[in-house]
């Protein structure tokens, strides 16, 4: 079996053989769960050290899987989604572990679910046939659905409702679009296929386009959480458990940002590049909103909810800026926001497994009677709030200098966030930690256990690392950061693409573009690139 | 010498790290970790990079003049397309003066330190933020490109934050941290900004880069071209400096951050870290040269600070309030210097203040600690007994920032005064006000920092009984730190003597090198308006300065006298006079404050009784804080969580979602009439659906 093939499946076969556990050795469960993980995750690195730095696809493998509809298995990294695979094996064996005391119900179930998210969500990052994306993009869901619908608190039904709305609105939407898309495609080379690479090529009218990427645009627009269509988001992490809400905030919000990336901005360049200023409003709305929304929350939990809405804002932005270091921002910032938002709630879980409450006036003075708590506390709200030279800073940087290069205003409009964020950051910590322990209760709160430490450490760890040398990620980001910008700004109504779909096609189709100059092909790329260079 | 240079920001660094970690260590133990071990640690690391700055200073002073540069880069940081930003060292005479200052008086008071805080819980703690303070001082004023400067710029910020809100138990004190934190990040704002101003401006032509050597270069090749970006990016870079240096509007949080422990004060509050904005615009002098609006709007702030914050001095009880607002004060002089050109001045006021404001916060802390915590004047007077080496320094270094001379603050702030109003800053009147509102901010410093000498030293005691058993000179571990540093008040000065008295300015002409070539552009560029031939002098000024030559060539120099004209230079009779002015007006402050406090203790009393409205404006700092309150926090406040939260997130979007679930769930009556349980009737269903998608897909 192939690389990627193994680290999609190695948890699925866990989540397989836990079946054969019996449900009361509760310790053999976690254990192994966390074996599965940790393993899944020291063959994920084999990607880190065999990555060519280029913009090419690697590590692929091509199956045929139903041919007669033309679906295949075909898997394989780049520079885009590297980094996610790795962010997902990194951030499963620490929740996994991090849930060994909260979760005592019904424990077996929950780490399958655990799993079987694990080979969805890799499997959604690496998938290169939009029908494979598809499974396991609505594979993601059940398990989630679980995972708030069983372990989650008071309100977990209404959440759950309110999430698989949101998400299935925007899912069938999107599978709408893909049958169009490769139906579209099919009746322009008469090759059915649900291939990537190739549906990269099809032809469409601007209408049509637009209309495609509306949809596909929606459904991830819902998942990342964009303003307007975040209100789910509160609500689901206030209900998950802590693992839930890690893995939520994490990774699957990241499948928002990834599928701009991978699919309805190449897919759809034209309409993208329209969509862009709505897009980029929408954005800095979500920055501003999600900020001050969060300040005004009573619950820890839904404040840092409504912070992720402040710093997808971000990314998103940095997305539809489309130059080299904007677009790099963003993929760095949804590693960041993994690495410190899953961290955050991982600290609040903490808490509440002690005290089963998470507001805010509930607390104050934390840090006189659990000062290694309030120490990591600080680490990560300072990476939260882009402090350098931690993880933060790196990408909220370099998505503001890309984002002034292209238009000031909306950097100098998104930059108050970095204000924003600083106040509610801090105010909350505040109240938490500062002053004098004014309950009781809180006099005897346990610091962190040891167990507890390991949890933190590597993700403490990382978010040094990425603040203080972030080069070894950039530069393997870059090749294909730039091929996605070039491409993307290209747009599909430029016949180098056409030509390009023509000689797929086996010039069986010529279209009418075509004929406008086909002499000099070659000049119209040089100059594409040199725009682009022009524009670094 | 070059590959030394990263040891003086990482020793204090690496001192943090192993004060932090014993302090987690012993985070839940009775006792902190040993005080020996702790303050050994904590004070050979700074002392460590003392003594390389000291080394290297040497080694620099040995070199030629135009070769006083060292570099070393250490790796890559972030390098993203055309942005290249290295982790990169760069020591010139510029930041020789401030490594130097900031080791120096770092240091001396982490030396202090030792006393002051001894027995606290916090120890090791505290040692641990204050290394990383100076690791971040250090990183600020060693940094060769912006982005690493900026670095060091919110390090030393969260330095700050971590040690105002240092006993943390006090909620008023951490948020105070707070505070302070949340309004420079507000000019951090604008300073993020200003580097991206200047990042675009550099891609514009061809480089790309934020390195400071590379961008004076850029610079001076196109100076016309830059005289836009500097204004913009020379104010978006101010408003930075305007948080980080407590200037208008923006200084709110300095008076505040007298929460924190007094020797934090004295580093952080006074010495250093808020100096970092005159830093960082002598550093960027070349461009803020080419920019005589940006120029304007700095002297300006900076000479209104200066007057403003000294009124508000005269009327503060607590002793460190005074010392405060005296510090916004001050920076306001260093300020006006830079933003009239004089960037020599500028940094060596910065450093004579460095010694006596130190100096007044470490003597200030002496007292607190001898009367246990208490810091409202009027429960002190008289110490003057008990605590001789304290008053003794104390009143040094009064009379250095009331600029009696030969004392360091004469020498600096005269040179300041001087400078303003031989200044050609436009329009033809400005240098004239700006040197009468400091002037006369000159008389009223005089005034309140010897109003606090005599109310704590001198007349009747006024002690509580609780301080009255208590008070006691404080351990040599805090007495010795304050000689060294009045010694520095006295002697500093020396270093620039001007040229009307006989000196030779040592001070102006060893940092030359880094910014005497802007000081010339600045007049260029101010001294005859939109001149042709001036901005054309500035440009060749400018290119000669970058080509490394301190020394103008003879024809720019005489263009530049030209177009400079009149207003450049003045006559050393009218230097004499000036310097006589300021020297009297210091020492008719003092004689009021003597009269008033002195001799007819009574005097204030009746005076603030008759103009009770105008010394409640003073005495509350003119509602500032409670203006900002009203009109941004609060506002603020309600509109996100009335408006925001209440009204669109939960009733407008959570409404259409439940609306939508509504209309599922009648969906659903509806089609649960489909759902007959009926095997049969399914399977027609899905036929019907086949038969249609086959259809679709073959037609």
């Amino acid at each position: 079996m192939d690389l990627l093939s193994i680290i999609i499946f190695l948890p699925l076969a866990g989540a397989v053989l836990l079946l054969l556990f019996p449900r009361e050795s509760e310790r053999a469960i976690r254990g192994f769960s966390l074996i599965v993980s940790l393993a899944a995750f020291i063959v994920s690195l084999r990607l880190l050290t065999g990555f060519q730095t280029s913009a090419e696809m690697q590590f692929v493998k091509h199956i045929p899987w139903i041919p007669s509809l033309g679906i295949s298995y075909i898997v394989g990294v780049d520079g885009l989604s590297l980094f996610l695979v790795l962010l997902v094996t990194f951030l499963q064996p620490i929740t996994i572990l991090s849930a060994f005391r909260a979760i005592t119900e019904r424990v077996k179930e929950f780490y399958i679910c655990m799993l079987l998210l694990e080979t969805s969500m890799i499997g959604a990052f690496v998938a290169l046939d939009l029908f494979l994306f598809y499974v396991f993009w609505e594979l993601m869901l059940i398990p989630m659905y679980f995972l708030i619908g069983i372990w989650g608190g008071q309100q977990r039904i209404y959440a759950t409702i309110k999430f698989f709305i949101y998400t299935m609105v925007g899912s069938l939407l999107m599978l709408v679009a893909i049958l169009v898309l490769v139906y579209t495609y099919k009746s322009q080379s008469g090759v059915l296929t649900f291939e990537l690479d190739k549906l990269y090529w099809v032809a469409m009218s601007t209408r049509t386009q637009w209309l495609l990427f509306l949809a596909f645009a929606l459904s991830f627009a819902i998942k990342v959480p964009m303003f307007p269509f975040h209100t789910w988001l509160p609500d689901a992490h206030v209900e998950a458990p802590t693992a839930g809400s890690v893995i939520l905030a994490g990774i699957l919000l990241k499948m928002g940002g990834y599928g701009f990336l991978r699919f309805a901005m190449p897919l759809f360049p034209d309409a993208a590049l329209r969509a862009a200023p709505l897009v980029a409003i929408l954005a800095i709305i979500g920055i501003i909103y999600g900020a001050c929304v969060a300040m005004v929350q009573k619950d820890v939990k839904k404040l840092v909810a409504y912070s992720s809405v402040s710093h997808l804002g971000f990314v998103m932005l940095g997305l539809f800026v489309l130059n080299t270091q904007a677009v790099e921002g963003a993929i760095y910032q949804m590693l960041n926001h993994g690495l410190s938002t899953g961290a955050l709630f991982l600290l609040v879980g903490v808490i509440y497994e002690r005290r089963h409450t998470r507001f805010i006036e509930e607390f104050g003075g934390i840090t006189k009677v659990m000062p290694v708590y309030a120490a990591i506390f600080m680490v990560v709200t300072l990476s939260s709030i882009g402090l350098p030279p931690l993880n933060g800073f790196i990408g909220e940087f370099l998505i503001l200098i890309g984002i002034f290069k292209a238009k000031a205003v909306y950097a100098a409009l998104a930059a108050t966030g970095v204000v924003l964020g600083a106040i509610y950051m801090l105010w909350m910590y505040q109240r938490v930690f500062f002053g004098e322990v004014k309950h009781a209760v809180n006099r005897t709160l346990r610091d962190l256990t040891p167990r507890e430490v390991i949890v933190f450490a590597p993700v403490i760890a990382l978010i040094f690392f990425m603040g203080v040398y972030p080069n070894p990620l950039i530069s393997r980001m870059e090749p294909a950061v730039k091929k996605f910008v070039t491409e993307v700004r290209a747009g599909r109504g430029d016949y180098m693409q056409i030509t390009r779909f023509a000689e797929q096609a086996g010039g069986k189709w010529m279209p009418a573009v075509l004929e406008v100059d086909p002499e000099h092909p070659d000049e119209e790329t040089a100059a594409l690139v040199e725009k682009e260079t022009e524009l670094e | 010498m070059e590959s030394y240079l990263w040891i003086i920001p990482f020793s204090p660094l690496i001192g943090a790290a192993i004060n932090g970690a014993l302090a987690i260590l012993y985070s839940h133990k009775e006792k902190g970790p040993r005080e020996e071990i702790i303050s050994f640690i904590g004070c050979a690391a700074p002392l460590a990079s003392f003594v390389i700055a000291l080394m290297i200073f040497i080694r620099m002073i040995g070199m030629d003049e135009a070769d006083r540069i060292l570099e070393q880069t250490l790796f890559p940081w972030i390098w993203s397309g055309a942005l290249n930003i290295e982790v990169a060292f760069f020591v010139d005479a510029l930041s020789m003066v401030m490594v130097l200052v900031v080791t120096c008086v770092g240091t001396i008071i982490h030396f202090y330190s030792i006393g002051y805080m001894a027995k606290d819980r916090g120890f090791a703690r505290y040692f641990s933020y204050l290394n990383l303070f100076m690791f971040a001082m250090l990183t600020l004023v060693m940094g060769k490109n912006l982005p690493l400067l900026f670095v060091g710029w919110e390090g030393v910020g969260l330095c700050s934050y971590l040690l105002i809100g240092f006993w943390y138990s006090d909620i008023y004190k951490a948020a105070a941290g707070k505070k302070a934190f949340i309004v420079n990040r507000i000019g951090d704002f604008a300073f993020l900004l200003g580097i991206f101003v200047v990042y675009v401006a550099t891609l514009e032509h061809g480089a790309g880069t934020l390195d400071f050597p590379a961008l004076s270069g850029l610079v001076a090749a196109h100076p016309e071209a830059f005289r836009g970006v500097a204004t913009a990016a020379g104010i978006l870079l101010f408003i930075g400096a305007c948080g980080k240096s407590a200037q208008i509007p923006l200084y709110v949080w300095l008076p505040d951050a007298m929460a924190g422990p007094t020797p934090v004060s004295a580093l952080i509050h006074a010495a250093t870290m808020v100096t970092a904005g005159v830093y960082m615009i002598a550093r960027l002098s070349f461009l803020y040269a080419l920019s005589p609006l940006a120029m304007g709007v700095v002297a300006t702030v900076g000479a209104l600070t200066a007057l403003y914050a000294a009124t508000i001095g005269i009327c503060q009880r607590d002793i460190k309030k005074v010392l405060a607002y005296s510090t916004i004060s001050q920076l306001g002089y260093m300020f006006m210097a830079v933003g009239v050109g004089a960037f020599s001045a500028g940094i060596f006021h910065l450093m004579t203040h460095a010694f006596f404001k130190a100096c007044l916060f470490l003597g200030a802390g002496s007292v607190i600690h001898a009367l246990r915590g208490e810091q409202d004047m009027f429960n002190m007077g008289g110490l003057s007994k008990y605590m001789k080496l304290t008053a003794l320094t104390f009143l040094i270094a009064s009379f250095a920032i009331a600029g009696v001379p030969p004392l360091a603050g004469f020498f600096s702030k005269d040179e300041i005064l001087w400078s303003t109003f031989t200044s050609s800053l436009s329009p033809g009147w400005l240098p004239m006000v700006l040197w009468v509102v400091t002037f006369i901010a000159a008389g009223i410093t005089a005034f309140y920092v010897f109003r606090a000498v005599f109310l704590t030293f001198y007349g009747k005691k006024r002690l509580t009984a609780e301080a009255e058993a208590h008070v006691h000179e404080s351990p040599s571990v805090m007495t010795v730190p304050l000689i060294l540093l009045a010694i520095g008040s006295i002697t500093a000065g020396f270093l620039g003597v001007p040229q009307v008295l006989g000196g030779s300015n040592a001070f102006h002409h060893f940092l030359s090198p880094a910014v005497g070539a802007a000081e010339h552009v600045t007049h260029a560029v101010q001294g005859a308006g939109d001149s042709v031939q001036a901005i054309g002098a500035a440009a060749h000024a400018a290119k000669e300065a970058a080509a490394g030559g301190v020394q103008l060539s003879s024809y720019t120099g005489e263009v530049l006298s030209e177009a400079g004209g009149g207003s450049h230079g003045g006559s050393h009779g009218l230097e004499i006079l000036l310097m006589v002015l300021s020297v009297l007006i210091g020492i008719a402050g003092i004689l009021v404050a003597q009269a008033m406090y002195i001799r007819n203790p009574t005097l204030p009393e009746s005076i603030s009784r008759r103009a009770r409205g105008l010394y409640n404006l003073v005495y509350g700092k003119y509602f500032v804080d409670e203006a900002y309150r009203e009109t941004l926090v609060k506002p603020g406040y309600f509109l996100s969580e009335k408006v925001f939260f209440k009204v669109i997130d939960v009733w407008i979007i959570d409404g259409i979602v439940n609306g939508f679930g509504v209309m599922a769930r009648g969906f659903g009556t509806v089609l649960r009439l489909l759902q007959t349980g009926v095997v049969r009737t399914y399977a027609l269903f899905i036929l019907l659906g086949i038969l249609y998608l086959i259809y679709r897909m073959v037609g």
